[in-house]
């Protein structure tokens, strides 16, 4: 009882302290991360790539919960839950951070193969696919968000209100 | 009239040749020394007669040998053994390797295919394959592009190969081939991809396409008489694979096929379920969605269907009906009956008269189900045979874009293809069990071919008010529709079962233990830690009058992706550690067969 208490608690402990590190690691004021505008709902760094708003009650703005909706759906099969990664996949939470904006925009789009005798890894290509290629700014500010110790894994509880711009640009890349 | 005179006569002239390959078969199945197919007979009730390792000393076992796969991701299925050789099979690039049992284990021959690897990411949840199959001195492996390859079990050599899909359109392939009678039978994968599932049958000298069974579309590709097949003993009328779809949307219908197969040799019907119709977003296609998640029982020389049965019409939470159908001969209310036992994804394990398709029994195999309160098993019902939905869990009711929370079990089920065992000795299945639950929003989704199509976000985690694990390894009373006992386990159970003679019941772990238990009671026998964490299937064998034990590890599959970085329930907050602990914590990617026996 004691055994399996303490080892619970050691597990406890571990995800407390990956998170930290991953807050540690990000500061709020990178400029590849701090949102210096908002444009219809959508926030930008100074370089004008895309990037999450939590506000402090929590809320985090619309595109980045739409991000973790289709992440969950497009991604999350191979990736895992939260962009935490699996057991052949890489965590994408990192990969939003540590990549480039447009390199990101260029493995999802493009796919990327990393195939030799230890390492059977592919990347598709999602060009093609609306339901990614309609939200990858989305799911990109998500990843960043959660990343970056912004907001932690699971559902965002508060969200914005999805926006009529957004709405309208959303129908026009589905095609409906 | 014509058409089946003709039918019928060509059956007549094969048969004469080409009943041997059965024959053979048959005959090396019921050899309890040998392994020879993944399911460990047609009746898929994995269970053998040998006893060497019993109750009484099964804690004595010891590792004999182990074989490293030289491949790191999820394995699934498990070897063969027939004569003095084992086949072992590898996921993605899908290597054979035929093992001499007389040397060691040393390789006699291995065979590579070359497969474009654009597949990979085609392949809903890791690059599995379950393995290889033999009849007639050939092994048949069917690859992850869908390439189904005959090779000489002597020598390795190619005899025939063909090509049963088009992975661009995200067609592939993670399950083994039933070869019966002069063919092999073989599925599909890539419900995600809107594919239309089908399950085909090739000649098993040649490779020829005898024939193909969609699962949806007209009456002439879902190979099923409008008058003679029948859905709970009543015809299926004409259309029935398109009536229930809007518009030609049975087209990208799903219903694939990637599960275990079973045949009765007796009855001469072969027996699988078809998974769940795309997308995950039921308001985008409305109807029962036929035939989706159903029990088919076809005739193995033409592909006809002799009856069906939909568990889960319109399909709301990604329950694939994929599951394995055990056959089993077991006396019902004094009479003796033939059973198909079968648990579905839904959490719900069926009992049905395998020759009729009479539905006997539909019970909770988890008691964390919520979704239905139970099927209507009134013949005389306008819901005969139907499950009732509870509207607080029904994605379709709650609408797109509205997150159904709490719905038991998760899309993985309460069982995924993890097969169960059935011991004649005790009259119980030994079942290994998911204890996951889900939140599921479905939402609007836009088709493109080979691209994935799936229209829905969830989050899972362990079950709520449980014991915290997300896994129970239990024994079932498929007569009764009652748990007899059930072991908890921290992670999904994720490994075949094995029964035995010897009264023990076997299977594996995720974190990588392979476990003995008692069948009478489940008490824990013995465990040991295998390199790394079991998706794969336990087996025995026994060569130079000796019983060996062998199971692959190497975690991934399904299981890999959410449990690697640990599950967790945004509705318990912090406090629901269970949930939160990873399986990476535990164990690493890894193929190796560890093989046990007693000591000398």
């Amino acid at each position: 009882m004691t055994r399996s208490l303490s080892l619970l608690a050691a597990a406890a402990c571990l995800v407390s302290a990956t998170a930290l590190s991953a807050a540690d690691k990000v500061s709020m004021d990178d400029p590849n991360i701090k949102a210096a505008y908002e444009e219809d709902g959508r926030y930008y760094t100074d370089d004008g790539v895309p990037t999450f708003n939590v506000a402090e009650d929590g809320t985090v703005d619309w595109p980045t919960f739409s991000g973790f909706r289709r992440y969950h759906a497009e991604c999350h099969v191979c990736h895992g839950p939260d962009g935490e990664g699996s057991t052949y996949a890489p965590a994408l939470k990192n990969s939003a951070l540590d990549l480039d904006y447009y390199d990101f925009i260029d493995v999802v789009t493009n796919g990327r193969q990393k195939v030799g005798a230890a390492e059977n890894s592919v990347m598709p290509a999602f060009g093609t696919n609306p339901n990614v290629m309609c939200y990858l700014d989305d799911i990109y500010t998500y990843l960043k968000a959660h990343g970056s110790g912004a907001i932690a894994r699971g559902r965002p509880a508060k969200k914005e209100k999805k926006g009529e711009v957004f709405a309208e640009m959303e129908n026009a890349c589905m095609g409906s | 009239m014509k058409k089946l005179t003709l039918l019928t006569s060509g059956v007549a002239l094969c048969a004469a040749t080409m009943a041997m390959a059965n024959d053979d078969l048959m005959t090396q199945m019921d050899n309890p020394a040998q392994w020879a197919i993944q399911t460990g007979d047609y009746a898929n009730q994995r269970y053998s007669e040998l006893d060497q390792i019993n109750a009484g000393n099964v804690d004595d076992l010891q590792v004999a040998w182990t074989f490293s796969t030289g491949v790191l991701r999820g394995h699934e299925g498990s070897p063969l053994v027939v004569g003095d050789t084992m086949f072992v099979h590898t996921p993605f690039p899908n290597i054979v390797y035929a093992l001499d049992l007389n040397e060691d284990g040393r390789i006699k021959w291995r065979y590579e295919p070359k497969q474009d690897p654009n597949v990979i990411p085609v392949m809903c949840c890791d690059t599995v394959n379950r393995g290889v199959a033999y009849a007639d001195g050939k092994i048949f492996l069917h690859q992850a592009d869908t390439k189904v390859v005959a090779l000489d079990a002597n020598t390795g050599e190619v005899l025939w190969e063909v090509m049963n899909g088009d992975a661009s359109k995200g067609e592939t392939n993670t399950a083994t081939v039933m070869p019966v009678k002069d063919k092999v039978i073989v599925g599909i994968s890539g419900g995600e991809f809107g594919v239309r599932g089908s399950v085909t049958a090739y000649n098993m000298e040649t490779g020829a396409l005898e024939w193909r069974a969609y699962s949806m579309g007209p009456d002439s590709d879902i190979l099923m008489d409008p008058q003679t097949t029948t859905h709970l003993g009543t015809p299926v009328g004409e259309n029935s694979g398109t009536n229930t779809w809007e518009g030609d949307q049975w087209m990208i219908g799903g219903g694939t096929t990637w599960g275990w197969y079973s045949y009765d040799p007796e009855a001469d019907l072969i027996y699988y379920g078809t998974g769940n119709p795309s997308t995950w977003n039921p308001a985008q296609r409305p109807g029962d969605n036929r035939w989706s998640m159903t029990i088919m029982a076809r005739d193995p020389d033409d592909g006809m269907a002799k009856w069906v049965y939909q568990m889960t019409p319109h399909d709301e939470w990604d329950y694939d009906g994929i599951n394995e159908m055990i056959l089993t001969d077991q006396e019902v209310n004094g009479e003796m009956r033939k059973l198909l036992t079968h648990f579905d994804r839904n959490g719900l394990g069926y009992t049905l008269d395998r020759i009729t398709g009479e539905l006997l029994v539909a019970e909770k195999y988890d008691p964390a189900v919520n979704w239905t309160t139970g099927v209507d098993m009134d013949p005389n019902s306008a819901t005969y045979g139907r499950p009732a939905v509870v509207a607080e869990y029904s994605t379709e009711q709650n609408g797109e874009d509205v997150n159904s929370t709490g719905i038991c079990p998760a899309a993985l089920g309460s069982k995924d293809q993890q097969p169960a065992s059935f011991s004649p000795k005790t009259g119980l299945f030994y079942v290994p069990t998911n204890h996951v639950c889900m939140d599921y929003e479905p939402f609007r989704v836009s088709y493109t071919a080979g691209q994935p199509y799936v229209g829905a976000t969830l989050a899972m985690y362990p079950a709520p008010d449980s014991h915290g694990g997300m896994g129970n390894f239990i024994a079932w009373d498929n007569i009764a529709g009652e748990i007899k006992w059930s072991i908890p386990e921290q992670f999904s159970v994720w490994s075949g079962a094995l029964a035995t003679a010897g009264d023990v019941v076997f299977y594996g772990t995720l974190e990588g233990y392979l476990k003995a238990v008692s069948a009478d009671t489940g008490e824990e026998l013995y465990r040991f830690k295998t390199p790394s964490g079991i998706i794969g299937n336990v087996m025995t064998y026994e060569h130079g009058g000796k019983q060996y034990i062998g199971i692959l590890s190497g975690v991934g599959g399904w299981a890999g992706i959410g449990l690697a970085a640990g599950l967790t329930n945004p509705n318990d907050g912090l406090g629901a550690v269970g949930g939160y602990s990873a399986l990476s914590d535990y164990t690493a990617l890894g193929g190796q067969l560890t093989v046990f026996a007693l000591p000398d």
